[in-house]
């Protein structure tokens, strides 16, 4: 997020990360970044317009004409069926995003505030605190991410099945297995910017180690997180499928969730009915994809060596600034006002 | 005879992310067989980018115009900038081979050096495996890498630095090329290993007949090696002419200014003794700001590895007002001693009394106190500044640390006074680090480590990043501040001349012990070391008569 240190003259849309990278992109990787970006705004903007979208609430059973019925194929009135239960399909599809988003919210603010600020303190004191966090960090990494998922589920739901309290289980136990990422890459990027000659220059000045911390290594060893981010992201909404599909999920009538009509529509699929089990899989499938493609292209874009440049006709008359510089400017506009 | 490289208009430029830039400008250039032709430049002036387009290794990134017609010794020619594939890599080596800056990252770690050397000459021969190492062999002992046969076994990290470039050299020579490209062969070296790496350049020319391209910044380097010279600015050709005649009688105002900041030893003998004129009477007499006695300074070893004596027994003294120069090689400590100065490193054994603060033993809480009255100047100005505070905010980190301002908006009268005293635009403080060139930033460190006035500050090789002409700029600038606001210094460098042009006193150490301390007249003018006398005879004068001079007397003494 280089583009976000520099000049404040830029125009400031251009400098938000992703926008940045969108206009610096080309080729492939711009297509790559395009259709994720797509598919994640129809996801976002599914979740948040949800009440307008779905023609029936989530856990409605019964139309002014009585009740759905099960297993009905798609029709005018059900436009993707209903399930085994009784529920409108797409209405839950529609509402289902609304659960995946809020569980990445949560899971992803959660384990970037306890990550970041573990990490941050661990790489830049050292020492024991240092080994014995990341000694637990390794340790939640040997554990298979689900079990330990299913674990924390049932130790904070507590067997109950409200929205919030599902969504919370879910997302807190995602936390738990992205803090150890968020720790490990914000301590290796602390220790990188630690030994720079600017954090020196800091303690040579007599600021204080909090002063250090927060104004000169926190903001500096911060480029990397949108990209594990974006990939988290993805990442929770597998593990909330997952836990979903298990049956340690969301109870129908407290929320839509993916994992639970997945889960519900199996012994359909012997039976021949498709829409149950196509429509939640296709979702998962798609928005995990849109988010996995944003990701990567960000870390392909994040690498200069990986990043495609357009193919230039005229110089730049006086370029003014060295572009070798870490943290230098990235957008043409930047540039330009500095050679001025 | 015909020329062996011919660079006819020759364009490069090369895609960004902010837009294409040129590099390279209409340059038109020949190598003649047999000579050195030195490419000589600051940095982004397009020399590498140029040498570079003679193997065709430019990355994918830049677009050539032009012509580089490559001749071979058997008279075939080939036009490298429309080359690609399997031709390039026939041309590459055969006819052309290159000697990389930095002898540590251009070898492969994981194999032998006979490896890395028969892996060039089996690329263009069918050569058998025992074949290819009698040669490496005999390639290795020609270089002078002393007894090749078991030599050629080991792996690089078993090697010196100056070692590394022979071995980078040898694998140059390995096919007997026309020409051979050195990019800065000598930068990452010592200065006396620097003259025995020149030698055998020297030696490639006179006794493989290879011509040498020869890129570097180092005027003194030009004068000792090259027959003919090319400056190079702003990606174009700015003059060519023998080397002799371009040291007498420079015709470009380029050229002049170029040479003319380059610092020279004696220049500074003037300066010393107008400083020392001015001091009051009883400065002999003041107490010393900084007293080292039998200094020491140890890294621990890793894992049954001994530790490493970074300082060993040093002692000297700073009085107020005093400009101490600190000279010496890679690992010889120089930089430990002024880290430790100033609390960065911490002391293992002796006494080192800072301000009146002993710093051995002493913890942080002890030393913050004096922290207000040191200012420290970092080697690289490009990493020492935090790259998402503007220069402002930067320079007035100090003054809000220690309470002398409540933020970086309320201290701005005074950086804008600090940016004036270093001769950077008020202006300037709105930009970010990334936004300055290297001598402006260097400039901006300046006034960072004097917005407290301190009485004592330490100067890290604070020119060593720049260019020639720069480093004079800042180091003009360092005397003048010097002598407004008479704060003593440690100025930390492994540049004689650098040394010699600032400090009143100079200490020169070597492996960790302080071997010879004196005037810039006793040091220079007569050293009683040996290890001095060397220092001296190595570094190269920017005067091909009087270099060519040394170099014999040099010889003649190592004989």
């Amino acid at each position: 997020m280089a583009a976000t240190a520099s000049s404040p003259r830029a125009s400031r849309w251009t400098r938000l990360p992703v926008i940045a990278q969108l206009r610096q992109s080309v080729g492939l990787q711009r297509g790559m970044l395009v259709t994720g970006l797509v598919l994640t705004a129809i996801f976002v903007l599914t979740a948040i317009l949800a009440p307008v979208l779905a023609p029936y609430g989530f856990s409605q059973l019964r139309g002014p004409d009585g009740a759905f019925g099960a297993q009905q194929p798609p029709s005018a009135e059900h436009w993707l069926g209903t399930t085994q239960g009784g529920y409108d399909v797409l209405s839950r599809l529609i509402w289902g995003s609304r659960t995946a988003l809020l569980v990445i919210i949560v899971a992803v603010v959660a384990s970037i505030l306890v990550g970041v600020t573990l990490g941050l303190i661990s790489g830049y004191f050292g020492g024991w605190l240092d080994r014995t966090l990341v000694v637990i960090a390794d340790a939640i990494y040997a554990f298979p991410s689900l079990l330990l998922a299913i674990v924390l589920a049932i130790v904070i739901s507590g067997g109950q099945s409200s929205m919030w309290g599902g969504i919370l289980a879910a997302a807190l136990s995602i936390t738990v297995i992205f803090i150890p990422q968020y720790l490990r890459v914000t301590r290796a990027e602390v220790i990188r910017i630690k030994s720079e000659a600017f954090v020196e220059s800091a303690r040579v000045i007599g600021a204080g180690h909090a002063r250090i911390m927060t104004r000169h290594v926190l903001r500096n060893s911060t480029r990397t997180l949108p990209l594990i981010l974006t990939l988290n992201a993805s990442e929770a909404i597998l593990t909330l499928a997952g836990l979903g599909f298990l049956g340690f999920g969301i109870e129908p009538t407290a929320a839509a969730e993916w994992g639970y009509d997945l889960n519900k529509a199996v012994s359909d699929v012997t039976s021949g009915i498709w829409w149950t089990s196509v429509f939640p899989g296709t979702a998962i499938v798609l928005v995990v994809l849109g988010l996995t493609l944003v990701g990567e292209s960000l870390n392909d874009l994040a690498d200069p060596r990986l990043r495609k440049r357009a193919a230039g006709a005229e110089p730049v008359e006086d370029l003014g600034v060295d572009p070798a510089v870490p943290g230098a400017a990235a957008t043409p506009e930047t540039t330009k006002e500095a050679a001025r | 005879m015909t020329d062996l490289v011919e660079i006819r208009d020759l364009a490069v430029t090369f895609a960004t992310d902010a837009g294409p830039v040129r590099a390279v400008d209409g340059v038109s250039l020949a190598v003649h067989p047999g000579e050195v032709l030195a490419i000589v430049g600051e940095s982004g002036s397009g020399k590498t980018v140029t040498a570079k387009s003679i193997l065709g290794l430019l990355p994918e990134t830049a677009t050539v115009r032009g012509a580089v017609v490559l001749r071979n010794k058997d008279g075939g020619e080939a036009d490298v900038a429309q080359l690609s594939g399997a031709r390039l890599r026939q041309v590459r080596g055969r006819d052309a081979a290159m000697v990389f800056q930095e002898p540590s990252t251009a070898l492969n770690p994981v194999y032998t050096v006979g490896w890395q050397i028969a892996e060039g000459l089996r690329a263009h021969g069918r050569l058998s495996k025992k074949e290819a190492r009698a040669q490496a062999i005999d390639i290795l002992r020609r270089v002078g890498i002393p007894d090749p046969e078991t030599r050629v076994d080991h792996y690089p990290h078993q090697f010196s630095g100056g070692q590394k470039q022979r071995i980078v050299i040898a694998q140059a020579l390995a096919l007997d090329p026309g020409i051979i490209v050195a990019d800065e062969p000598t930068t990452a070296l010592d200065v006396t290993v620097q003259a025995e790496i020149l030698d055998l350049l020297r030696r490639c020319r006179d006794e493989f007949g290879a011509a040498v391209v020869l890129i570097t910044h180092n005027m003194g380097v030009v004068a000792d090696l090259a027959d003919r010279v090319a400056v190079m600015y702003q990606g174009e050709l700015v003059e060519q002419a023998p080397v002799r005649e371009l040291f007498e009688s420079p015709q470009e105002a380029y050229t002049q200014q170029l040479l003319a900041a380059v610092p020279r030893i004696g220049e500074g003998l003037a300066r010393a003794e107008v400083r020392a004129a001015r001091r009051p009477e009883d400065w002999d007499e003041q107490e010393p700001l900084v007293s080292a006695t039998d200094l020491r300074i140890v890294y621990p070893g890793r894992f049954r590895q001994p530790d490493f004596v970074a300082v060993d027994g040093v002692s000297f003294a700073i009085k107020p007002g005093e400009v101490l120069g600190l000279v010496g090689e890679s690992g010889s400590g120089k930089t430990t001693i002024g880290r430790a100065m100033a609390g960065l490193t911490r002391v293992s054994g002796g006494s080192l009394s800072v301000l009146g603060v002993e710093m051995n033993g002493a913890r942080e809480r002890r030393i913050r106190p004096i922290r207000s009255r040191v200012g420290f100047v970092f080697q690289d100005p490009a990493t020492s500044f935090n790259p998402l505070l503007t220069i402002a905010q930067c320079v007035a980190e100090p003054l809000v640390v220690h309470g002398r301002a409540e933020s970086s908006d309320d201290a701005r009268a005074r950086v804008d006074e600090l940016l004036e005293a270093v001769q950077l635009p008020r202006s300037y403080g709105d930009r970010f680090p990334h936004e300055l060139s290297g001598g402006q930033r260097q400039r901006a460190s300046l006034a960072r480590a004097l917005a407290l006035d301190p009485e004592l500050l330490i100067a890290d090789e604070p020119t060593s990043a720049l260019d020639v002409s720069v480093q004079a700029r800042v180091l003009d600038l360092f005397d003048e501040l010097h002598r407004e606001l008479g704060f003593a210094a440690l100025f930390i460098s492994h540049d004689l001349a650098v040394v010699d042009m600032l400090a009143d006193r100079i200490a020169v150490l070597h492996r960790g012990k302080l071997v010879e301390e004196g005037t810039g007249e006793q040091v220079l003018g007569n050293p009683q070391d040996p290890y001095t006398r060397r220092l001296l005879a190595s570094l190269p004068v920017p005067d091909p008569v009087e270099q060519a001079a040394r170099r014999a007397q040099w010889q003649a003494e190592a004989s």
